[in-house]
């Protein structure tokens, strides 16, 4: 139902519409570990970027370290010393309440102050917690409370959605 | 003998007060999560959000100036607040006089506790006495551990030999008196280290030193043969009661590390030293300043291993 390569087709299209929209002069792309890194990766290649991809891992920005502590697969962040100024494309697999956006921009703010930041996510799900939104996405899609999407890689990516049972 | 007090229910670190017990996992664990912190030194701000609002106090009852300032720095770049004290004390009624303190900070709604003591067992005694919900760090007491120092060891071990199976590593020095020796021993072996040696004269060893699972020489010329890994030792005067020595020029004949004895091990061995260096004592200055020595990279990586430490014991524990 969900074709990988049809939603990096759409998300590629919609990002060179907001590069040209909001005029990014070289910008730096970020993938948020583990989807995010995947997509990006793709990604880049398309938009025949350059410099080196960064990697954000938000584990130690997370909002919900008083609940379950460190994650205990943390990989460390790979960022360039100069996201001052810079134009950032941000990019992960799916948008869903918010929050892992909200803990990447603060930690990218860590490293220095950016120009502009854009969103680009391969899928944008309902379900949003907090004022924050994609620029753009692959595809938009409703699902119930119980259904996640699931994203396997690196090679082949693939999407699926799974259904759990629900009782949380 | 298993520590239980610094695990929780689910098996994840409470406290941290010695290597012994824990597993390779937990300790690998540790590792790799002190890997990720090392990036937060190249960030422009030089702070995590992940201890924000949590107090930390740093009970030093014993002088330390690298340790107690590396611990300072990693919770302050974890944002957590943070307080000093350094607590001089009498050598009696400690019992008492050391509870009085706890409860008192605890009612200051505290969060941890780092630890030392000139007393082994005084970080332990806490954590048993301590408020549920407080976790506490062993930084060095008396002559039983000091196993965050022993982590940032193995960490700076691990960055550069990549694989602990292989190696072969040389304590060399005062055992006896070192809480860092032991801790090192068991982190060693818990990791799966192929020999750790230890080398010193037979008045600087504990008796029966083989069972903490090491080999021994007093000789440092053979001792050094094959060796990956040589961890020199302070040699801790303020601490010798006896005359295990007949001088310092004699020890740093025969084991003081110089650039001719450093060649003895294998070409690609590094130095270590947990600091701070007697100079001419126990170590040569060429050897210390030289290319094989990592001393300064273990000063840095104890900033992010004390973060990794700190952030885990800190989990949620639920109620226990």
């Amino acid at each position: 139902m969900l074709d990988i390569n049809c939603l990096l087709d759409n998300l590629e299209t919609g990002l060179n519409r907001v590069i040209h929209e909001r005029k990014l002069a070289q910008p730096l792309m970020i993938g948020l570990r583990t989807g995010g890194v995947w997509v990006a990766e793709a990604l880049h290649q398309r938009l025949n970027i350059q410099e080196p991809l960064g990697l954000l891992d938000i584990s130690f920005y997370r909002d919900d370290f008083s609940q379950i502590g460190v994650h205990p697969n943390v990989k460390p962040s790979q960022l360039p010393p100069n996201i001052e100024g810079r134009d950032i494309i941000l990019v992960d697999d799916v948008f869903y309440t918010g929050r892992t956006v909200r803990a990447a921009l603060n930690e990218i703010f860590d490293y220095g102050r950016p120009k502009q930041v854009v969103l680009g996510v391969l899928i944008e799900r309902n379900g949003k917690q907090i004022p924050i939104s994609p620029d753009c996405s692959g595809e938009q899609v409703i699902l119930a409370a119980n259904q996640r999407i699931k994203l396997t890689g690196p090679e082949p990516l693939a999407i699926h959605i799974e259904t759990t049972a629900s009782h949380d | 003998m298993t520590d239980n007090l610094q695990l929780n229910a689910e098996g994840k670190l409470k406290h941290f007060l010695t290597i012994e017990g824990l597993s390779q996992a937990l300790l690998t664990e540790i590792l790799d999560t002190a890997e990720s912190f090392v990036g937060v030194s190249d960030q422009q701000i030089k702070k995590v959000p992940l201890l924000r609002g949590k107090t930390i106090v740093n009970l030093f009852f014993e002088n330390s100036t690298r340790t107690r300032t590396t611990f300072e720095l990693a919770a302050k770049r974890l944002s957590a607040d943070v307080l000093s004290m350094s607590i001089a004390t009498s050598s009696t009624s400690k019992g008492e006089s050391l509870l009085d303190t706890i409860r008192n900070l605890e009612a200051m709604f505290v969060d941890m506790f780092v630890v030392r003591h000139a007393i082994s067992g005084a970080a332990h005694f806490i954590a048993q006495h301590t408020a549920p919900h407080i976790s506490v760090i062993n930084a060095g007491d008396g002559q039983h551990a000091h196993p965050t120092q022993a982590m940032l060891d193995m960490f700076t071990i691990r960055q550069i030999k990549k694989d602990f199976a292989p190696l072969r590593v040389a304590i060399i020095g005062d055992i006896l008196h070192s809480r860092v020796a032991r801790s090192q021993i068991q982190a060693l072996n818990a990791l799966g280290t192929a020999e750790v040696r230890v080398i010193a004269p037979k008045t600087l060893l504990p008796a029966h030193v083989e069972t903490l699972g090491v080999t021994v020489s007093h000789n440092l010329t053979e001792g050094l043969q094959d060796i990956d890994v040589i961890i020199m030792l302070r040699l801790q005067k303020e601490r010798m009661t006896s005359a295990l020595l007949p001088s310092e020029s004699e020890y740093f004949k025969c084991f003081g590390l110089t650039e001719s004895k450093l060649k003895i091990a294998k070409p690609d061995a590094i130095v270590m030293h947990p600091g701070p260096i007697n100079r001419g004592v126990e170590i040569e200055s060429n050897v210390a300043d030289g290319p094989q020595s990592v001393i300064l990279k273990q000063v840095s990586n104890g900033i992010a291993v004390r973060m990794a430490i700190m952030s885990m014991a800190m989990q949620p524990h639920g109620v226990s």
